[in-house]
C-alpha cells in the first residue's frame, strides 16, 4: 500500500478533490435514477434551486454550515417544494409544469434575495453558494472545514444507500407502477416524498462541491446514460454511478489542463460527454444500434422477398428459364432502393441464388428450399385468414405479404394442423411440403 | 416643462431601467401567456439555462463585450440547445424531462467553466461581468439597452397581432388546425423563437433563472381573471408591466439590489393575490361558492319530495 501512501501525497490536491467529487455525485447519480425513470427529472431540478433559502437562512441562524440544521432545513424546504408544486395543481388547478416553474423560481428568487442582501457581510460568497467551489475543499482538509464538508457529504451518500437498500422493492414499484403498488397498501405518495426528502439531502450535501445550481446535470446525466445502456435497474444503478465517478476523474483532470476553470463545470460537460456517446453508441439503445438494427431488418425481409419472387416466376414458367430476371428486374420488384439492389450479391454470397450466363438469377436448392418455407408461410396464412375470417379474394394477399416474414416452423405447423394439411391456397395454387 | 426636464434629468437611470423592466415584464406576460396554454412554461428556464455558453463564446470570439453580439451568440445557443432536446425526446428512449434536465444542466455547466476561465485568462473578461447573466444586473442598464428591448416587444406584439387567430387555433385544437392545413409545426417553432428571443433580451437585467418566473407569473396570474385569450393577453402584459415597474421602484427605494429577485418575489405576491382573491376561479371565491352550495343543499335536502329548480345554484 505504500504506493498508494507515496501517490497521495504527491497528488494531494487531485485526491481530496475529486474524492469529494466522486462522493457527492454517486450520491446525486443513484437517486437521479429514479427521477429519471419517474418522469420526475425537472423536480429535482426544481429543489436543487428551491433549497438556496433554506441553505441561506440554515447559514444565518448557525453562522457556519455544519450537517444537523442544513440537511434539517434541506428535507424541509426539498418537501415543501413538492407539497406546494402538487397542491397549486390540484387545488388551485394551475397546470404542473407552470406550478412548478412558479414554486422553485419563486423561492430561488427569495434565496438570492436573502444571500445578497443579509448575508453580504458575512463568510457566504454568492458565486460559491451558487456554482460550488470544490477547489478550495483540500485547503479546508489542513483546517477544522474538513470535517463538516466531508463529514456532511459522506453521510448523505451512506444516509442514500441505506434508504435504496431499505426500499428497494417499494421504490421499484412505486416507480414502475404506482397504482399497483397503491393496491398493494404501499403508499406511492409516501415514497414520493421520501425520495423527494433524500434528493434534497443529497443536494445540499452536494452544493458545496459542485453549487446548488450544478447539481442537476449530476442528478439527471449520468442516470439518462445509464438508462440507455440497460433495462435493469440494478445496472441502471451501477452504469450511473460508473458515469459520475468517471466525470469526477475527467472533469478535475480537463479542468487540470485547461488551467483555470470551474471543476463542477467541466464534470458536467464530461458527463453530457459520456451521454452524447451513450447516445450514439450504445448497445441497443443507441442511434447507430437502431439504424444497423433496422437495416438488417430490412436486408433480411428483402432478401427473403427476393427468393420468394425467383421462385413464384419459377412457378408460373417452369424450371426453363422462359422468363429470366435480371438483377435490376428483381431489384426493381422488391423494392427498388439500395438495400434491395444489395441484397442479390448478399444472397448470392449466402449460396441462395446463382447467376447464369447474360446475368440471369437463379435459385439454388439451398434457396429453393427458403423460398418454399416463405411462400407455405405466405399461401397458409391466406387460407387461414379465408377459412377463420372470411375475407375475400383480394383481401389475402396483402396481409400474407406482410406477416409471412415473422411465421417461424412452429407457427407453419401450427396452421398446417389447425387447417388440416391443406395442398392449395384459396386461389388455387399449391402450397410447398414443409 | 422646466420642472418635468429637471425631474428627467435626475432619475435619468431610474427612468432607463423602469423603461427596460416594465417592457420586458409586458412582452413576457404577451408571449407567456402562449407558452402556459401550450404547457411550454419551463421552455423559459431551458433556454436561459443553455444560453450561457453561448454568450462566453461570443465574447471570446469578439474579444470585448458587446451587448447584440452576446445577446445573438445566446440566441444562437439557446436555440440550439432546445433544438437537441427535441431531438433527444424524438430520437431516443429518453424522455422530454429528462432531455431538458440534461441539455440544461450541461449546457449551463459548460457556460460556467468557459465564464471561469474567461474571467481568469483574459485581461478584459471579468467572472462579474458575466455573473450578470445569472443574476441580472439592472444597475447596467443603459439607453441603448432600452431600444433594444424596445424593438423586440413591438416585434413580439406584431407577430402576434398578425397571427392571432393562427396561434388562438394551434394552442386550443392542434389536431384541427393540422386537418384544415396550417402549418402547426412552423407556428410552434416560430412561437419558441419569440420565447428564446424574450428570453435572451432579458437575461442581463434579471438573469437566468428568473427570466423563467418572468415567462411565468404574469400570464398565470392573469389566468385566474379571464377564460377569453385576447383578455388574458391583455392582462398578462399589463399584470408584467406593473411587476416590472414595481419590483424595479422598490429596489431601487430601499437598495435591494440586483433587482432580479425583488421583481420576481413582487410577481409572486401578485400570483398569490390574483389565486386568492379572483372571482369566480380564485381560491376564496371557490371556498365561498362550495360552502352555499353546500347550504343550499342541506336546505334542500329537508323538502325531499319538491321538484328541482330550474337554474341549480
Amino acid at each position: 500500500m505504500s504506493w498508494l501512501h507515496a501517490f497521495l501525497a504527491d497528488h494531494d490536491l487531485a485526491a481530496w478533490t475529486i474524492l469529494a467529487g466522486v462522493i457527492s455525485n454517486a450520491s446525486c447519480a443513484l437517486l437521479g435514477c429514479y427521477l429519471v425513470l419517474r418522469r420526475m427529472s425537472l423536480l429535482g431540478d426544481a429543489i436543487s434551486h428551491a433549497i438556496l433559502p433554506g441553505i441561506v437562512v440554515a447559514f444565518l441562524l448557525t453562522g457556519k454550515l455544519s450537517p444537523g440544521p442544513l440537511f434539517i432545513g434541506a428535507i424541509a424546504i426539498g418537501i415543501l417544494t413538492a407539497f406546494l408544486t402538487q397542491t397549486l395543481h390540484s387545488f388551485a388547478n394551475v397546470p404542473e409544469d407552470s406550478s412548478m416553474g412558479i414554486v422553485f423560481t419563486s423561492l430561488f428568487a427569495l434565496g438570492v434575495f436573502l444571500l445578497t442582501n443579509l448575508a453580504r457581510n458575512v463568510d457566504l460568497d454568492p458565486g460559491c453558494v451558487l456554482y460550488g467551489a470544490i477547489e478550495h475543499i483540500p485547503f479546508k482538509v489542513d483546517n477544522d472545514g474538513w470535517v463538516s464538508t466531508f463529514a456532511t457529504m459522506g453521510l448523505a451518500l451512506v444516509g442514500t444507500l441505506i434508504f435504496i437498500a431499505l426500499f428497494w422493492k417499494e421504490l421499484k414499484i412505486a416507480s414502475f407502477d404506482p397504482a399497483l403498488a397503491s393496491a398493494m397498501g404501499i403508499s406511492a405518495m409516501l415514497v414520493h416524498y421520501l425520495l423527494m426528502g433524500m434528493v434534497s439531502v443529497v443536494t445540499v450535501a452536494a452544493f458545496e462541491v459542485v453549487g446548488s445550481v450544478l447539481v442537476v446535470p449530476m442528478l439527471i446525466v449520468p442516470a439518462a446514460t445509464a438508462h440507455l445502456l440497460t433495462d435493469r435497474l440494478g445496472w441502471m444503478m451501477v452504469w450511473s454511478v460508473v458515469v459520475a465517478v468517471l466525470s469526477s476523474f475527467i472533469g478535475y483532470a480537463s479542468a487540470a489542463a485547461l488551467d483555470q476553470t470551474s471543476v463542477a463545470g467541466m464534470m458536467a460537460v464530461a458527463a453530457g460527454g459520456q451521454f452524447a456517446l451513450a447516445v450514439f453508441l450504445a448497445p441497443r439503445h443507441g442511434l447507430l444500434a437502431k439504424v444497423f438494427h433496422n437495416l438488417s431488418l430490412a436486408m433480411r425481409i428483402v432478401s427473403e422477398d427476393l427468393v420468394a419472387l425467383v421462385y413464384r416466376t419459377e412457378e408460373l414458367s417452369g424450371r426453363s428459364s422462359d422468363r429470366s430476371l435480371s438483377w435490376r428486374q428483381c431489384a426493381r420488384a422488391i423494392g427498388g432502393g439500395p438495400v434491395a439492389w444489395l441484397a442479390v450479391p448478399v444472397e448470392r454470397r449466402r449460396g441462395h441464388i446463382r447467376f447464369q450466363r447474360g446475368w440471369v438469377i437463379e435459385l439454388t436448392n439451398e434457396g429453393r428450399r427458403k423460398a418454399q418455407s416463405l411462400v407455405r408461410s405466405h399461401r397458409l396464412w391466406e387460407a387461414f385468414l379465408s377459412e377463420y375470417f372470411q375475407l375475400p379474394l383480394d383481401h389475402l394477399h396483402e396481409p400474407a405479404e406482410r406477416i409471412e416474414h415473422f411465421i417461424g416452423p412452429e407457427l407453419q405447423e401450427s396452421l398446417a394442423a389447425e387447417l388440416r394439411k391443406p395442398e392449395v391456397d384459396p386461389h388455387g395454387r399449391e402450397i410447398p411440403p414443409e | 416643462m422646466n420642472g418635468f426636464e429637471t425631474f428627467l434629468a435626475t432619475h435619468y437611470n431610474t427612468l432607463v431601467v423602469l423603461a427596460c423592466t416594465s417592457l420586458l415584464g409586458a412582452t413576457s406576460g404577451l408571449v407567456g401567456t402562449f407558452a402556459i396554454l401550450r404547457r411550454r412554461a419551463l421552455l423559459g428556464d431551458a433556454l436561459a439555462h443553455a444560453a450561457l455558453p453561448g454568450i462566453c463564446v461570443a465574447f471570446m470570439v469578439w474579444g470585448e463585450r458587446s451587448l447584440p453580439i452576446m445577446l445573438l451568440g445566446a440566441l444562437v445557443c439557446g436555440v440550439l440547445g432546445v433544438l437537441i432536446v427535441s431531438f433527444l425526446a424524438w430520437a431516443t428512449r429518453i424522455k422530454e424531462d429528462a432531455a431538458i434536465g440534461a441539455v440544461l444542466g450541461v449546457f449551463f455547466g459548460a457556460g460556467i467553466a468557459l465564464s471561469t476561465w474567461i474571467s481568469k485568462a483574459t485581461p478584459t473578461g471579468s467572472r462579474a461581468g458575466l455573473d450578470s447573466y445569472i443574476l441580472g444586473k439592472t444597475a447596467g442598464i443603459i439607453r441603448q439597452d432600452v431600444y433594444l428591448i424596445a424593438g423586440v416587444s413591438l416585434a413580439c406584439l406584431v407577430v402576434i397581432a398578425l397571427l392571432y387567430k393562427e396561434f388562438k387555433l394551434a394552442t386550443f385544437d392542434r389536431d384541427f388546425s393540422r386537418v384544415q392545413g396550417w402549418p402547426t409545426l412552423a407556428l410552434d417553432l416560430l412561437l419558441m423563437g419569440l420565447i428564446a428571443v424574450i428570453v435572451v433580451v432579458g437575461l442581463p437585467a434579471v438573469g437566468v433563472v428568473l427570466m423563467a418566473a418572468m415567462l411565468i407569473l404574469p400570464a398565470a396570474a392573469a389566468r385566474f381573471w379571464t377564460d377569453k385569450l385576447g383578455t388574458m393577453l391583455a392582462l398578462a402584459s399589463g399584470l408584467g408591466l406593473f411587476i416590472g415597474c414595481s419590483g424595479t421602484l422598490a429596489s431601487a427605494q430601499f437598495s435591494l439590489t440586483p433587482a432580479g429577485p425583488v421583481i420576481v418575489l413582487v410577481g409572486s405576491a401578485v400570483f398569490l393575490v390574483s389565486m386568492l382573491l379572483a372571482p369566480r376561479r380564485g381560491t376564496v371565491a371557490r371556498l365561498v361558492e362550495q360552502w352555499r352550495f353546500n347550504a343550499w343543499l342541506r336546505e334542500r335536502l329537508q323538502r325531499p319530495g319538491e321538484p328541482l329548480p330550474e337554474e341549480m345554484p
